[in-house]
């Protein structure tokens, strides 16, 4: 037990460190930051002062070194385009994007277990059906123009919902919320929806298909071979041993959204950190895009290690050999 | 000259009557699918001769006919089918045009992807070792990110590294460079499995008893043996590749709007929709919509009828 986790453990830092060295190559080789930060005409002298603040005229090992240290305490540096500290600007979006993803999850959730138990339950059913040709072209459509749509008919035609921007925000520290007013809702429920949306038909089919599995399977014969209610059967035997594969993909899924907030926050103007990024591709401003890098990849392997590790403390047939990761 | 007439058209009654071609006209969506297709890659191939104006002339453009809604709406011009933009541009000519676009996109970034893919996959597959270790932690890495983010990763580093005044004229060149670099590595995955199946197969075995040296193995016995998964990740690649273009262009970090794919139409078109404007940004979607879906299904439909289990 003890020693998987150390593998594991050690398996996330090696990831880790390697996405650094991607971050720092991109930030030491691509363009030159000195000349990126300074203004054209800047002299030679101040040019030289900035190498030496930055490190630069250390060996690239050094570099390297303090690069990863300093990563690891938080600098991420100083934003080309903002002339700003990276990490200002990511505490000042953070919120915005983990609220946006935490809201769209939970959607996503909530909509589309019940559809999928629903779907599975009543398979040949009217509305099994349909379900499973609107997911179909839920998959297809790019969710960027599933957004537009959103728009167009929730805020231009029926003008019901803002359709940019978070509203009215209140702050609590240092962290922004929109939980708490009413604009600050409204102007949650479109980003969230076109954000959850597709994740709601791949928990959907998920659901629907774990839980055929599992429905075919002896010990439900069983349970029902012991009398036992179709409700009991279905949701106390069936549905609690779909759960385990949903959870796991729902899980792996939260680190996607991520990286989809960046479609949904530029289609919503939404001031998260997809929105940084993109400014940032846009204006080749590395230390961003490596800070980006860097916390996305920081998720996903957090995100992968619990699974891991969930699995491994819920299945005991992993638990003998020590599993073969 | 007699045999070998004789010999092509045996050779097409007998693909004509195998079970692929007779599995494609058992389905019907397929068939529907396969057409709509075509028809969209002709329909954008021949834009400069089929386009009702030319969206590029500004000559024939005028600001008169600008937000003109489609033919079939009140108010709508019988010369602009599906209306035109804020420039007076035909919006179903700039479709074309832009679709071609998308489509050249895509087929190239597949083409490369899937030639890179090949050759890594077959050579980590054949000779194992270091480099085929390397290969694979690399592509663990790169498969447990969303293509959409390693795409915007590449085409902002390669925009770090060009000159600013050079990224409009780059772009095709870029977004083909980063959805090919995306890519590849699912190509080179599945060729490196059934490469290394293949090379403890007898007729490897006995190719290199007799001594033929390991590139010609490779590529000249092994390689069309491996073809066959590819053939169905590149259709279903091709549906990908077009939806990471038209994301990017979106995006903004894709198609300069002065040479648009449909990304970038719905981009633009995006910042009329509160004026009522719809169709500007509708009928893109629509056809990028319906392209996808079409070579989505037509993927599908291959990857069931060349799977064995499904037989």
């Amino acid at each position: 037990m003890l020693a998987f986790i150390l593998r594991r453990l050690l398996q996330s830092v090696m990831v880790m460190l390697a996405v650094a060295l991607i971050a720092f190559v991109m930030f030491r080789f691509v363009g030159d930051p000195v000349n990126s930060m300074l203004p054209e005409n800047a002299s030679t002298k101040d040019r030289q002062e900035l190498r030496t603040q930055l490190g630069l005229d250390a060996p690239v090992m050094t570099q390297f070194w303090i690069f990863v240290t300093g990563t690891a305490q938080g600098k991420f540096g100083i934003s080309y385009r903002n002339k700003r500290p990276v990490n200002d600007l990511i505490a000042e979006r953070l919120p915005a994007t983990l609220e946006l993803v935490f809201v769209a999850a939970l959607f996503a959730l909530i909509v589309g277990v019940p559809m999928g138990v629903y779907s599975a339950l009543n398979r040949h059913g009217i509305v099994s059906n349909v379900l499973q040709v609107v997911s179909l072209i839920g998959i297809s459509v790019p969710t960027f123009v599933t957004g537009i749509l959103l728009i167009l008919v929730f805020s231009v035609w029926l003008n019901w919902l803002p359709s940019f921007g978070r509203g009215d925000v209140v702050k609590i520290g240092w962290w922004t919320t929109g939980f708490i007013t009413i604009s600050g809702l409204k102007s949650l429920v479109l980003p969230a929806v076109m954000l959850g949306l597709f994740q709601v038909t791949l928990i959907m089919r998920l659901v629907r298909s774990e839980m055929l599995e599992v429905l075919r399977s002896d010990f439900i014969r069983f349970a029902r071979a012991r009398g036992l209610t179709d409700r009991a059967v279905h949701f106390g035997h069936a549905f609690r041993n779909t759960l385990m594969p949903v959870i796991t993909i729902v899980g792996l899924q939260l680190g996607s959204m991520f990286a989809f907030a960046i479609i949904t926050e530029t289609v919503f103007q939404w001031p998260g950190m997809g929105l940084l990024f993109i400014q940032a591709v846009n204006f080749a401003d590395i230390p961003v895009m490596s800070a980006y890098l860097i916390l996305v990849a920081f998720v996903f392997v957090l995100i992968n290690m619990i699974v891991d590790l969930l699995y491994f403390a819920v299945d005991p047939r992993l638990s003998v050999t020590g599993g073969s990761t | 000259m007699n045999i070998s007439n004789l010999v092509s058209v045996k050779t097409v009654v007998h693909v004509l009557d195998s079970d692929l071609v007779y599995s494609f006209r058992k389905s019907r969506v397929t068939v529907i699918a396969t057409i709509v297709t075509l028809g969209i890659i002709l329909a954008s191939i021949l834009s400069p001769w089929i386009a009702p104006h030319d969206p590029f002339d500004v000559a024939t453009l005028s600001l008169l006919d600008s937000e003109l809604p489609p033919a079939w709406v009140e108010g709508g011009d019988a010369r602009f089918l599906l209306g035109t933009d804020n420039q007076g541009r035909d919006v179903l000519s700039v479709i074309l045009y832009g679709s071609r676009i998308s489509l050249a996109v895509g087929f190239i970034s597949v083409a490369l992807a899937m030639t890179f893919g090949i050759f890594f996959g077959i050579l980590s597959g054949y000779f194992g070792g270091v480099i085929d270790a390397l290969f694979m932690r690399i592509a663990d890495v790169m498969l447990s990110f969303p293509t959409i983010l390693v795409a915007l990763l590449v085409s902002g580093i390669v925009r770090g590294i060009l000159p600013r005044e050079m990224h409009e004229n780059a772009a095709l060149v870029v977004l083909i460079f980063a959805i090919a670099v995306t890519t590849w590595v699912q190509y080179a995955r599945t060729v490196r499995g059934s490469t290394m199946v293949e090379r403890g197969r007898e007729y490897v075995m006995a190719a290199r008893l007799v001594g033929r040296n390991p590139f010609a193995i490779i590529f000249r016995h092994i390689l069309p043996n491996v073809l066959g998964p590819v053939l169905v990740i590149a259709t279903i690649n091709l549906a990908m590749a077009i939806l990471i273009e038209a994301t990017l262009s979106f995006l903004g970090v894709g198609m300069p709007s002065t040479n648009p794919s449909l990304g970038t139409l719905i981009r633009v078109g995006n910042e009329f929709l509160f004026s009522g404007v719809w169709w500007v940004v509708i009928f893109p979607s629509l056809t990028l919509v319906v392209l996808v879906l079409a070579v989505n299904l037509m993927g599908d439909w291959l990857r069931d009828a060349l799977n064995p289990k499904l037989r």
